[in-house]
Protein backbone atom coordinates (compact mmCIF):
# COMPACT_ATOMS: atom_id res chain seq x y z
CA UNK A 1 0.00 0.00 0.00
CA UNK A 2 2.64 2.55 0.66
CA UNK A 3 3.90 3.11 -2.58
CA UNK A 4 0.35 3.89 -3.93
CA UNK A 5 -0.36 7.42 -3.10
CA UNK A 6 -3.88 7.47 -3.69
CA UNK A 7 -6.65 4.80 -5.32
CA UNK A 8 -6.20 4.68 -9.22
CA UNK A 9 -3.74 7.93 -9.51
CA UNK A 10 -1.82 7.18 -12.94
CA UNK A 11 -1.43 4.74 -15.30
CA UNK A 12 -4.35 3.30 -16.90
CA UNK A 13 -5.81 0.03 -15.50
CA UNK A 14 -7.04 -3.67 -17.44
CA UNK A 15 -10.66 -4.14 -16.38
CA UNK A 16 -11.54 -7.89 -16.16
CA UNK A 17 -15.20 -9.17 -16.21
CA UNK A 18 -14.95 -12.50 -15.38
CA UNK A 19 -18.64 -14.33 -15.10
CA UNK A 20 -20.44 -11.56 -13.79
CA UNK A 21 -24.59 -11.82 -13.38
CA UNK A 22 -26.53 -9.36 -11.46
CA UNK A 23 -30.39 -9.63 -11.12
CA UNK A 24 -32.97 -7.27 -9.92
CA UNK A 25 -35.15 -8.08 -7.30
CA UNK A 26 -38.78 -9.48 -8.36
CA UNK A 27 -37.42 -9.78 -11.95
CA UNK A 28 -37.16 -13.25 -13.92
CA UNK A 29 -34.68 -11.75 -16.14
CA UNK A 30 -31.20 -11.09 -15.48
CA UNK A 31 -30.16 -7.42 -15.86
CA UNK A 32 -26.14 -8.86 -16.97
CA UNK A 33 -26.11 -12.66 -17.61
CA UNK A 34 -22.83 -13.79 -17.20
CA UNK A 35 -20.74 -11.17 -18.59
CA UNK A 36 -17.18 -12.30 -19.53
CA UNK A 37 -14.86 -9.82 -21.05
CA UNK A 38 -11.67 -8.15 -21.00
CA UNK A 39 -10.91 -4.35 -21.47
CA UNK A 40 -7.14 -3.80 -22.04
CA UNK A 41 -5.95 -0.67 -20.28
CA UNK A 42 -6.00 2.15 -21.76
CA UNK A 43 -8.91 1.58 -24.15
CA UNK A 44 -12.05 3.06 -24.65
CA UNK A 45 -14.75 -0.34 -24.47
CA UNK A 46 -18.16 0.82 -26.02
CA UNK A 47 -21.38 -0.95 -24.21
CA UNK A 48 -23.86 -0.74 -26.63
CA UNK A 49 -27.19 -2.60 -27.15
CA UNK A 50 -31.02 -1.45 -27.18
CA UNK A 51 -32.43 -0.50 -23.99
CA UNK A 52 -32.81 -3.31 -21.54
CA UNK A 53 -29.88 -5.32 -22.65
CA UNK A 54 -27.82 -4.02 -19.29
CA UNK A 55 -26.10 -1.84 -20.54
CA UNK A 56 -25.25 0.95 -17.88
CA UNK A 57 -26.08 -2.04 -15.36
CA UNK A 58 -22.52 -3.45 -16.28
CA UNK A 59 -21.30 0.04 -16.32
CA UNK A 60 -22.44 1.23 -12.71
CA UNK A 61 -21.14 -2.50 -11.31
CA UNK A 62 -17.62 -1.36 -11.96
CA UNK A 63 -18.05 1.44 -9.25
CA UNK A 64 -20.10 -0.40 -7.59
CA UNK A 65 -23.22 1.59 -7.66
CA UNK A 66 -24.92 -1.60 -8.33
CA UNK A 67 -23.62 -4.53 -6.86
CA UNK A 68 -23.50 -8.20 -8.60
CA UNK A 69 -24.84 -11.02 -7.93
CA UNK A 70 -22.07 -13.52 -9.34
CA UNK A 71 -18.99 -13.75 -10.70
CA UNK A 72 -16.48 -10.75 -10.37
CA UNK A 73 -14.69 -7.80 -11.65
CA UNK A 74 -10.96 -6.63 -11.32
CA UNK A 75 -9.44 -3.36 -12.38
CA UNK A 76 -5.83 -4.12 -12.23
CA UNK A 77 -6.15 -7.11 -11.03
CA UNK A 78 -7.54 -6.16 -8.18
CA UNK A 79 -11.30 -7.42 -7.40
CA UNK A 80 -13.42 -3.85 -7.17
CA UNK A 81 -15.17 -5.81 -3.52
CA UNK A 82 -11.71 -5.55 -1.98
CA UNK A 83 -12.06 -1.81 -1.67
CA UNK A 84 -14.29 0.11 0.48
CA UNK A 85 -17.24 1.73 -2.06
CA UNK A 86 -15.98 5.37 -1.15
CA UNK A 87 -12.55 4.27 -1.98
CA UNK A 88 -12.86 2.88 -5.06
CA UNK A 89 -15.14 5.50 -6.52
CA UNK A 90 -12.48 8.26 -5.72
CA UNK A 91 -10.22 5.79 -7.95
CA UNK A 92 -12.65 5.87 -10.86
CA UNK A 93 -14.23 8.60 -13.04
CA UNK A 94 -17.72 8.99 -13.58
CA UNK A 95 -19.71 11.14 -16.04
CA UNK A 96 -23.68 10.60 -16.60
CA UNK A 97 -26.12 12.01 -19.23
CA UNK A 98 -27.79 14.34 -16.71
CA UNK A 99 -23.83 15.53 -16.09
CA UNK A 100 -25.08 16.12 -12.20
CA UNK A 101 -22.71 19.03 -12.16
CA UNK A 102 -23.28 20.64 -8.23
CA UNK A 103 -24.89 23.75 -8.93
CA UNK A 104 -23.84 25.70 -5.97
CA UNK A 105 -20.58 25.11 -6.72
CA UNK A 106 -18.08 27.18 -9.27
CA UNK A 107 -16.82 25.15 -12.07
CA UNK A 108 -13.50 25.07 -10.37
CA UNK A 109 -14.69 24.23 -7.64
CA UNK A 110 -16.99 20.98 -9.46
CA UNK A 111 -13.63 19.60 -10.52
CA UNK A 112 -11.77 20.04 -7.44
CA UNK A 113 -14.64 18.04 -5.62
CA UNK A 114 -12.58 14.52 -5.84
CA UNK A 115 -9.02 15.91 -5.17
CA UNK A 116 -10.12 17.70 -2.11
CA UNK A 117 -12.02 14.76 -0.97
CA UNK A 118 -8.44 12.98 -1.35
CA UNK A 119 -6.80 15.44 0.41
CA UNK A 120 -4.45 17.13 -2.32
CA UNK A 121 -2.40 20.33 -1.18
CA UNK A 122 -4.19 23.37 -2.25
CA UNK A 123 -1.44 24.39 -4.61
CA UNK A 124 -1.52 21.26 -6.33
CA UNK A 125 -5.75 21.40 -6.51
CA UNK A 126 -5.51 24.72 -7.81
CA UNK A 127 -2.82 23.80 -10.99
CA UNK A 128 -4.53 20.78 -11.66
CA UNK A 129 -8.18 22.94 -11.97
CA UNK A 130 -6.06 25.24 -14.22
CA UNK A 131 -4.75 22.31 -16.40
CA UNK A 132 -8.36 20.24 -17.00
CA UNK A 133 -10.48 23.20 -17.51
CA UNK A 134 -7.98 24.32 -20.52
CA UNK A 135 -7.60 20.74 -21.60
CA UNK A 136 -11.59 20.13 -21.97
CA UNK A 137 -11.40 23.86 -23.95
CA UNK A 138 -12.99 26.30 -21.16
CA UNK A 139 -11.26 29.28 -20.35
CA UNK A 140 -9.46 29.94 -17.19
CA UNK A 141 -12.12 32.36 -16.22
CA UNK A 142 -14.82 30.37 -16.52
CA UNK A 143 -13.80 28.44 -13.39
CA UNK A 144 -15.70 30.91 -11.16
CA UNK A 145 -18.81 30.77 -13.21
CA UNK A 146 -21.38 28.71 -11.84
CA UNK A 147 -23.32 25.95 -13.94
CA UNK A 148 -26.16 27.63 -14.54
CA UNK A 149 -24.25 29.89 -16.73
CA UNK A 150 -22.81 27.41 -18.95
CA UNK A 151 -24.44 26.15 -21.95
CA UNK A 152 -24.92 22.26 -22.05
CA UNK A 153 -21.80 21.35 -24.40
CA UNK A 154 -20.03 23.68 -21.88
CA UNK A 155 -21.04 22.18 -18.97
CA UNK A 156 -20.45 18.70 -20.20
CA UNK A 157 -16.96 19.99 -20.42
CA UNK A 158 -16.63 20.14 -17.12
CA UNK A 159 -18.06 17.29 -16.45
CA UNK A 160 -15.32 15.52 -18.21
CA UNK A 161 -12.63 17.62 -16.41
CA UNK A 162 -14.55 17.13 -12.92
CA UNK A 163 -14.41 13.23 -13.68
CA UNK A 164 -10.40 13.64 -14.85
CA UNK A 165 -9.60 15.36 -11.95
CA UNK A 166 -7.69 12.63 -9.81
CA UNK A 167 -5.76 11.56 -12.18
CA UNK A 168 -8.03 8.26 -12.04
CA UNK A 169 -7.09 4.88 -14.29
CA UNK A 170 -10.71 4.29 -15.45
CA UNK A 171 -13.47 6.24 -16.39
CA UNK A 172 -17.02 5.29 -16.74
CA UNK A 173 -18.99 7.12 -19.41
CA UNK A 174 -23.02 6.87 -19.35
CA UNK A 175 -24.52 8.01 -22.53
CA UNK A 176 -22.42 11.50 -21.46
CA UNK A 177 -23.45 13.28 -25.34
CA UNK A 178 -26.67 11.51 -25.23
CA UNK A 179 -28.67 15.11 -24.19
CA UNK A 180 -26.44 17.73 -26.91
CA UNK A 181 -27.15 18.64 -30.09
CA UNK A 182 -25.82 16.88 -32.84
CA UNK A 183 -22.96 19.67 -33.94
CA UNK A 184 -22.04 19.62 -30.08
CA UNK A 185 -21.87 15.80 -29.55
CA UNK A 186 -19.50 15.38 -32.72
CA UNK A 187 -17.73 17.93 -31.50
CA UNK A 188 -17.07 16.66 -28.06
CA UNK A 189 -16.85 12.97 -29.61
CA UNK A 190 -13.46 14.46 -30.74
CA UNK A 191 -12.53 16.15 -28.19
CA UNK A 192 -12.76 12.94 -26.05
CA UNK A 193 -10.96 11.31 -28.57
CA UNK A 194 -8.40 13.77 -28.37
CA UNK A 195 -7.92 13.75 -24.51
CA UNK A 196 -7.81 10.38 -24.59
CA UNK A 197 -4.57 10.75 -26.56
CA UNK A 198 -3.31 12.65 -23.73
CA UNK A 199 -4.84 11.46 -20.74
CA UNK A 200 -4.93 7.47 -21.36
CA UNK A 201 -7.27 5.97 -19.38
CA UNK A 202 -9.49 3.11 -19.57
CA UNK A 203 -12.78 4.03 -20.73
CA UNK A 204 -15.91 2.15 -20.32
CA UNK A 205 -18.42 3.97 -22.57
CA UNK A 206 -22.38 3.46 -22.63
CA UNK A 207 -24.32 4.31 -25.30
CA UNK A 208 -27.24 3.50 -27.48
CA UNK A 209 -25.99 4.77 -30.39
CA UNK A 210 -24.11 2.29 -33.11
CA UNK A 211 -22.55 5.46 -34.50
CA UNK A 212 -21.25 7.05 -32.11
CA UNK A 213 -19.99 3.51 -30.45
CA UNK A 214 -18.03 3.33 -34.04
CA UNK A 215 -16.57 6.26 -33.73
CA UNK A 216 -15.28 6.19 -30.16
CA UNK A 217 -14.48 2.49 -29.55
CA UNK A 218 -11.11 0.85 -29.48
CA UNK A 219 -13.65 -2.36 -28.89
CA UNK A 220 -17.46 -2.60 -29.00
CA UNK A 221 -19.21 -5.00 -26.79
CA UNK A 222 -22.75 -5.60 -27.98
CA UNK A 223 -25.11 -6.68 -25.59
CA UNK A 224 -28.88 -8.11 -26.29
CA UNK A 225 -31.69 -7.72 -24.29
CA UNK A 226 -31.63 -9.97 -20.71
CA UNK A 227 -27.36 -8.87 -20.53
CA UNK A 228 -26.49 -10.82 -22.96
CA UNK A 229 -22.87 -10.65 -24.55
CA UNK A 230 -23.88 -10.68 -28.26
CA UNK A 231 -20.64 -9.91 -29.69
CA UNK A 232 -17.07 -8.23 -28.12
CA UNK A 233 -14.90 -7.32 -30.75
CA UNK A 234 -13.01 -4.05 -32.86
CA UNK A 235 -15.36 -2.12 -34.39
CA UNK A 236 -13.49 -3.18 -37.35
CA UNK A 237 -13.93 -7.09 -36.95
CA UNK A 238 -17.49 -6.48 -35.95
CA UNK A 239 -19.08 -4.61 -39.35
CA UNK A 240 -16.75 -6.76 -41.47
CA UNK A 241 -18.72 -10.03 -39.65
CA UNK A 242 -21.07 -9.85 -37.72
CA UNK A 243 -21.63 -12.87 -35.09
CA UNK A 244 -25.32 -13.18 -35.47
CA UNK A 245 -28.47 -11.90 -37.23
CA UNK A 246 -28.78 -9.90 -33.85
CA UNK A 247 -25.76 -8.40 -34.29
CA UNK A 248 -25.67 -7.97 -38.36
CA UNK A 249 -29.34 -5.97 -37.70
CA UNK A 250 -28.40 -3.41 -34.59
CA UNK A 251 -25.23 -2.09 -36.45
CA UNK A 252 -27.35 -1.51 -39.59
CA UNK A 253 -27.52 -3.17 -43.66
CA UNK A 254 -25.21 0.22 -44.42
CA UNK A 255 -22.11 -1.62 -42.43
CA UNK A 256 -19.85 -2.10 -45.40
CA UNK A 257 -20.23 1.92 -45.28
CA UNK A 258 -19.66 2.11 -41.95
CA UNK A 259 -16.84 0.25 -42.05
CA UNK A 260 -15.40 2.26 -44.67
CA UNK A 261 -15.96 5.06 -42.41
CA UNK A 262 -13.07 3.63 -40.27
CA UNK A 263 -11.03 4.06 -42.25
CA UNK A 264 -8.82 6.63 -44.03
CA UNK A 265 -6.84 6.95 -47.60
CA UNK A 266 -3.74 7.52 -45.49
CA UNK A 267 -4.14 3.71 -43.98
CA UNK A 268 -4.22 1.83 -47.54
CA UNK A 269 -1.82 1.26 -50.36
CA UNK A 270 -2.79 3.19 -53.49
CA UNK A 271 -2.66 2.05 -57.31
CA UNK A 272 0.60 3.89 -58.83
CA UNK A 273 -1.10 7.21 -60.99
CA UNK A 274 -0.55 6.21 -64.52
CA UNK A 275 -2.48 7.23 -67.73
CA UNK A 276 -4.48 10.59 -68.00
CA UNK A 277 -6.69 10.93 -64.84
CA UNK A 278 -6.95 15.06 -65.07
CA UNK A 279 -11.01 14.66 -64.95
CA UNK A 280 -10.75 12.57 -62.19
CA UNK A 281 -11.31 14.30 -58.10
CA UNK A 282 -8.86 14.95 -56.05
CA UNK A 283 -8.86 14.74 -52.75
CA UNK A 284 -6.46 14.41 -49.56
CA UNK A 285 -4.68 11.26 -47.82
CA UNK A 286 -6.99 12.19 -44.72
CA UNK A 287 -10.27 11.28 -46.55
CA UNK A 288 -11.97 8.67 -45.24
CA UNK A 289 -12.64 5.82 -47.51
CA UNK A 290 -16.62 6.23 -46.81
CA UNK A 291 -16.00 9.77 -47.99
CA UNK A 292 -14.19 9.05 -50.99
CA UNK A 293 -16.66 6.54 -52.17
CA UNK A 294 -19.65 9.28 -51.99
CA UNK A 295 -17.24 11.26 -53.70
CA UNK A 296 -16.62 8.88 -57.07
CA UNK A 297 -20.67 8.91 -57.15
CA UNK A 298 -21.79 12.22 -56.32
CA UNK A 299 -18.97 12.88 -59.72
CA UNK A 300 -19.80 10.15 -61.85
CA UNK A 301 -15.93 8.64 -61.85
CA UNK A 302 -14.61 5.17 -61.12
CA UNK A 303 -11.08 6.99 -59.50
CA UNK A 304 -10.07 9.17 -57.57
CA UNK A 305 -6.54 11.19 -57.58
CA UNK A 306 -5.13 11.30 -53.84
CA UNK A 307 -3.14 14.45 -53.46
CA UNK A 308 -0.65 15.98 -51.07
CA UNK A 309 -0.60 19.18 -49.26
CA UNK A 310 0.92 20.88 -52.44
CA UNK A 311 -1.24 19.03 -54.59
CA UNK A 312 0.52 17.05 -56.77
CA UNK A 313 -0.40 13.55 -57.05
CA UNK A 314 0.20 10.42 -54.67
CA UNK A 315 -1.92 7.67 -55.84
CA UNK A 316 -5.08 6.40 -57.31
CA UNK A 317 -8.29 4.58 -55.75
CA UNK A 318 -10.82 3.12 -58.05
CA UNK A 319 -14.11 2.23 -57.19
CA UNK A 320 -13.12 -1.67 -57.98
CA UNK A 321 -10.39 -1.34 -55.13
CA UNK A 322 -12.88 -0.28 -52.60
CA UNK A 323 -15.39 -3.12 -53.20
CA UNK A 324 -12.31 -5.52 -53.11
CA UNK A 325 -11.29 -4.09 -49.83
CA UNK A 326 -14.59 -4.23 -48.32
CA UNK A 327 -14.76 -8.18 -49.74
CA UNK A 328 -11.67 -8.56 -47.55
CA UNK A 329 -11.84 -9.49 -43.89
CA UNK B 1 -54.05 41.88 38.40
CA UNK B 2 -51.81 44.53 36.92
CA UNK B 3 -48.92 43.08 38.87
CA UNK B 4 -47.91 46.92 39.41
CA UNK B 5 -47.27 47.54 36.10
CA UNK B 6 -45.43 50.52 35.43
CA UNK B 7 -47.20 51.84 33.46
CA UNK B 8 -51.20 51.63 33.37
CA UNK B 9 -52.47 54.99 32.91
CA UNK B 10 -55.53 55.87 35.16
CA UNK B 11 -56.06 58.51 32.52
CA UNK B 12 -55.91 61.04 35.80
CA UNK B 13 -51.95 61.55 34.99
CA UNK B 14 -49.16 62.56 32.52
CA UNK B 15 -49.68 64.69 29.43
CA UNK B 16 -52.60 66.35 28.20
CA UNK B 17 -52.54 63.50 25.40
CA UNK B 18 -52.06 60.34 27.75
CA UNK B 19 -55.21 61.61 30.08
CA UNK B 20 -57.13 62.04 26.88
CA UNK B 21 -56.02 58.69 25.25
CA UNK B 22 -55.33 59.96 22.13
CA UNK B 23 -54.49 58.01 19.33
CA UNK B 24 -50.29 57.86 19.96
CA UNK B 25 -48.92 60.01 22.38
CA UNK B 26 -44.81 60.62 22.07
CA UNK B 27 -44.10 61.52 25.42
CA UNK B 28 -45.48 58.21 26.48
CA UNK B 29 -43.57 56.38 23.94
CA UNK B 30 -39.73 58.23 25.13
CA UNK B 31 -40.63 58.18 29.09
CA UNK B 32 -41.66 54.22 28.70
CA UNK B 33 -38.54 53.08 26.05
CA UNK B 34 -36.03 52.11 28.19
CA UNK B 35 -38.10 50.93 31.15
CA UNK B 36 -41.00 48.99 29.38
CA UNK B 37 -41.08 48.93 25.95
CA UNK B 38 -37.08 48.39 25.12
CA UNK B 39 -37.10 45.23 27.62
CA UNK B 40 -40.19 43.61 26.03
CA UNK B 41 -39.11 44.06 22.81
CA UNK B 42 -35.82 42.21 24.07
CA UNK B 43 -37.74 39.45 25.97
CA UNK B 44 -39.61 39.03 22.55
CA UNK B 45 -36.49 38.54 20.02
CA UNK B 46 -35.42 35.93 22.93
CA UNK B 47 -38.85 33.75 23.16
CA UNK B 48 -38.93 34.05 19.49
CA UNK B 49 -35.12 33.62 18.54
CA UNK B 50 -35.24 30.45 21.46
CA UNK B 51 -37.88 28.93 19.85
CA UNK B 52 -37.40 28.61 16.08
CA UNK B 53 -33.53 27.34 17.35
CA UNK B 54 -35.04 25.02 19.12
CA UNK B 55 -37.84 23.76 16.66
CA UNK B 56 -35.15 23.97 13.56
CA UNK B 57 -32.52 21.67 15.94
CA UNK B 58 -36.19 19.13 16.45
CA UNK B 59 -37.29 19.99 12.73
CA UNK B 60 -33.95 18.63 11.42
CA UNK B 61 -33.30 16.16 12.47
CA UNK B 62 -36.62 14.92 12.36
CA UNK B 63 -36.27 15.51 8.58
CA UNK B 64 -33.01 14.22 7.64
CA UNK B 65 -34.30 11.03 9.27
CA UNK B 66 -37.04 11.03 7.13
CA UNK B 67 -34.96 11.48 4.26
CA UNK B 68 -32.92 8.67 4.89
CA UNK B 69 -35.86 6.02 6.35
CA UNK B 70 -39.14 6.88 4.68
CA UNK B 71 -40.98 5.44 7.51
CA UNK B 72 -40.13 8.31 9.87
CA UNK B 73 -42.24 11.16 7.78
CA UNK B 74 -45.42 9.99 8.41
CA UNK B 75 -45.43 9.85 12.28
CA UNK B 76 -43.55 13.55 12.61
CA UNK B 77 -46.00 15.09 10.08
CA UNK B 78 -48.77 13.73 12.00
CA UNK B 79 -47.85 14.74 15.21
CA UNK B 80 -46.67 18.18 14.13
CA UNK B 81 -49.51 18.91 12.08
CA UNK B 82 -51.71 17.79 15.32
CA UNK B 83 -49.80 20.00 17.51
CA UNK B 84 -50.40 22.84 14.60
CA UNK B 85 -53.93 22.60 15.12
CA UNK B 86 -54.39 22.89 18.67
CA UNK B 87 -55.89 26.91 19.69
CA UNK B 88 -52.72 28.41 21.05
CA UNK B 89 -54.73 29.47 24.69
CA UNK B 90 -55.57 25.69 24.61
CA UNK B 91 -52.54 24.52 24.17
CA UNK B 92 -51.02 26.84 26.84
CA UNK B 93 -54.10 25.86 28.81
CA UNK B 94 -52.97 21.90 28.43
CA UNK B 95 -49.30 22.27 29.30
CA UNK B 96 -49.77 24.74 32.83
CA UNK B 97 -50.42 21.79 34.89
CA UNK B 98 -47.51 20.01 33.49
CA UNK B 99 -44.90 22.84 33.39
CA UNK B 100 -47.01 25.81 35.28
CA UNK B 101 -46.95 28.97 34.71
CA UNK B 102 -43.19 29.50 33.68
CA UNK B 103 -41.13 30.26 30.32
CA UNK B 104 -41.03 26.38 29.96
CA UNK B 105 -44.16 26.45 28.97
CA UNK B 106 -44.02 29.35 26.88
CA UNK B 107 -41.49 28.08 24.79
CA UNK B 108 -42.62 24.42 24.40
CA UNK B 109 -45.68 25.88 23.01
CA UNK B 110 -44.13 28.09 20.56
CA UNK B 111 -41.68 25.48 19.48
CA UNK B 112 -44.73 22.63 18.66
CA UNK B 113 -45.86 25.50 16.13
CA UNK B 114 -42.76 25.71 14.38
CA UNK B 115 -42.65 21.84 14.09
CA UNK B 116 -44.78 21.77 10.76
CA UNK B 117 -43.88 24.48 8.95
CA UNK B 118 -40.55 23.81 9.29
CA UNK B 119 -39.94 20.36 9.05
CA UNK B 120 -41.79 20.05 5.87
CA UNK B 121 -39.90 23.04 4.30
CA UNK B 122 -36.34 21.04 5.34
CA UNK B 123 -38.07 17.65 4.10
CA UNK B 124 -38.87 19.18 0.88
CA UNK B 125 -35.53 21.01 0.30
CA UNK B 126 -33.66 17.64 0.53
CA UNK B 127 -36.05 15.99 -1.35
CA UNK B 128 -35.75 18.90 -4.06
CA UNK B 129 -31.76 17.99 -5.12
CA UNK B 130 -31.73 16.56 -8.41
CA UNK B 131 -31.40 13.02 -8.63
CA UNK B 132 -28.03 13.51 -11.16
CA UNK B 133 -26.27 15.27 -8.49
CA UNK B 134 -27.04 12.87 -6.08
CA UNK B 135 -25.95 10.10 -8.18
CA UNK B 136 -22.80 11.72 -9.55
CA UNK B 137 -22.31 12.74 -6.18
CA UNK B 138 -22.38 9.02 -5.41
CA UNK B 139 -20.26 8.10 -8.13
CA UNK B 140 -17.53 10.35 -7.20
CA UNK B 141 -16.80 8.57 -4.50
CA UNK B 142 -18.67 11.05 -1.35
CA UNK B 143 -19.82 9.47 2.06
CA UNK B 144 -23.60 9.68 2.33
CA UNK B 145 -22.92 12.29 5.45
CA UNK B 146 -20.54 14.41 2.81
CA UNK B 147 -23.30 14.06 0.47
CA UNK B 148 -25.98 15.49 3.09
CA UNK B 149 -23.47 18.49 4.21
CA UNK B 150 -21.48 19.42 1.04
CA UNK B 151 -24.47 18.62 -1.39
CA UNK B 152 -28.11 18.12 0.15
CA UNK B 153 -27.93 21.17 2.55
CA UNK B 154 -26.41 23.59 0.80
CA UNK B 155 -28.79 23.11 -1.94
CA UNK B 156 -32.19 22.89 0.60
CA UNK B 157 -31.09 26.24 1.84
CA UNK B 158 -33.18 28.33 0.05
CA UNK B 159 -36.74 25.84 0.98
CA UNK B 160 -34.69 25.89 4.53
CA UNK B 161 -34.88 29.42 4.56
CA UNK B 162 -38.44 29.83 3.24
CA UNK B 163 -39.25 27.55 6.03
CA UNK B 164 -37.46 29.52 8.98
CA UNK B 165 -38.98 32.69 7.62
CA UNK B 166 -42.45 31.64 8.19
CA UNK B 167 -41.90 30.36 11.43
CA UNK B 168 -40.24 33.40 12.63
CA UNK B 169 -42.61 35.72 11.49
CA UNK B 170 -45.76 33.30 13.26
CA UNK B 171 -43.69 33.21 16.30
CA UNK B 172 -43.40 36.77 16.53
CA UNK B 173 -47.13 36.98 16.53
CA UNK B 174 -47.66 34.17 18.38
CA UNK B 175 -45.25 34.75 21.23
CA UNK B 176 -47.23 37.65 22.20
CA UNK B 177 -50.16 35.10 23.31
CA UNK B 178 -47.53 33.97 25.79
CA UNK B 179 -47.97 36.79 28.07
CA UNK B 180 -51.22 35.25 29.25
CA UNK B 181 -48.84 33.16 31.02
CA UNK B 182 -46.07 35.00 31.66
CA UNK B 183 -45.81 38.63 31.63
CA UNK B 184 -42.68 38.54 29.19
CA UNK B 185 -42.46 40.09 25.93
CA UNK B 186 -44.14 42.36 23.91
CA UNK B 187 -47.71 40.76 24.97
CA UNK B 188 -47.17 42.24 28.35
CA UNK B 189 -47.79 45.78 27.49
CA UNK B 190 -50.66 44.37 25.21
CA UNK B 191 -52.52 42.94 27.55
CA UNK B 192 -52.11 45.45 29.74
CA UNK B 193 -52.60 48.35 27.28
CA UNK B 194 -56.41 46.32 26.71
CA UNK B 195 -57.20 45.64 30.55
CA UNK B 196 -59.79 47.92 31.35
CA UNK B 197 -60.29 50.97 29.14
CA UNK B 198 -58.25 50.14 25.74
CA UNK B 199 -55.12 52.24 26.28
CA UNK B 200 -54.27 53.24 22.74
CA UNK B 201 -50.35 54.43 22.63
CA UNK B 202 -49.54 51.49 24.45
CA UNK B 203 -51.23 48.96 22.54
CA UNK B 204 -49.82 50.86 18.98
CA UNK B 205 -46.96 51.02 20.67
CA UNK B 206 -46.48 47.07 21.62
CA UNK B 207 -47.92 45.89 18.66
CA UNK B 208 -46.29 48.06 16.08
CA UNK B 209 -42.64 46.84 17.37
CA UNK B 210 -43.94 43.14 17.34
CA UNK B 211 -45.05 43.84 13.53
CA UNK B 212 -41.85 45.67 12.91
CA UNK B 213 -39.85 43.10 14.66
CA UNK B 214 -41.72 40.53 12.23
CA UNK B 215 -40.61 42.84 9.24
CA UNK B 216 -37.13 43.48 10.22
CA UNK B 217 -36.44 39.52 11.02
CA UNK B 218 -37.46 38.77 7.53
CA UNK B 219 -35.45 40.94 5.55
CA UNK B 220 -32.55 39.60 7.76
CA UNK B 221 -33.77 36.19 6.42
CA UNK B 222 -33.74 37.17 3.06
CA UNK B 223 -30.32 39.03 3.31
CA UNK B 224 -28.89 36.17 4.75
CA UNK B 225 -30.02 34.07 1.84
CA UNK B 226 -28.70 35.60 -0.56
CA UNK B 227 -25.61 35.88 0.96
CA UNK B 228 -25.37 32.42 1.63
CA UNK B 229 -26.61 30.70 -2.03
CA UNK B 230 -24.69 33.00 -4.37
CA UNK B 231 -25.30 30.72 -7.02
CA UNK B 232 -29.24 31.02 -7.03
CA UNK B 233 -28.66 34.55 -8.54
CA UNK B 234 -25.44 33.89 -10.84
CA UNK B 235 -26.27 35.90 -13.60
CA UNK B 236 -25.60 34.49 -17.18
CA UNK B 237 -23.10 35.79 -18.65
Amino acid sequence: MADRAEPGAGQAAEIVFDHVTKHYAGRRAAAVNDLSLTIPAGEICVLVGPSGAGKTTAMKLVNRLIDFDEGDIRIDGRSVRDLNEVELRRGIGYVIQQIGLFPHMTVGDNVAVVPRLLGWPKQRVRDRVLELVELVGLEAGDRDRYPSQLSGGQRQRVGLARALAADPQVMLMDEPFGALDPITRNRLQNELLRLHEVERKTIVFVTHDIDEAIKLGDRIAILREGGVLAQYDTPDAILASPADEFVASFVGADRGLKRLALRRLSEIELESPNGTLDDAPRTTAETTLRDALSLMLTEGAESLVVVDAAGEPEGVLSIHRVSRLLAET
Amino acid sequence: MTGGGPVIPNFGEGSHCVTHNDLFCTDWFTQNWSGVLQPALVQHVELTAKAVAIGFGIAFVAAVAARRLRFVETPFSLFSAFVYTIPSLALFQLLIPITGLTDTTVEIALVGYTLLILFRNILAGLRGVPPDVLESARGMGLTSTQILWRIELPLALPSIVAGIRIAVVSTISLATIAAFVRPVGLGHPIFDAIQDNIFKTELLAAGGLAVALAFVADILLVLTQRVLTPWSHARHA
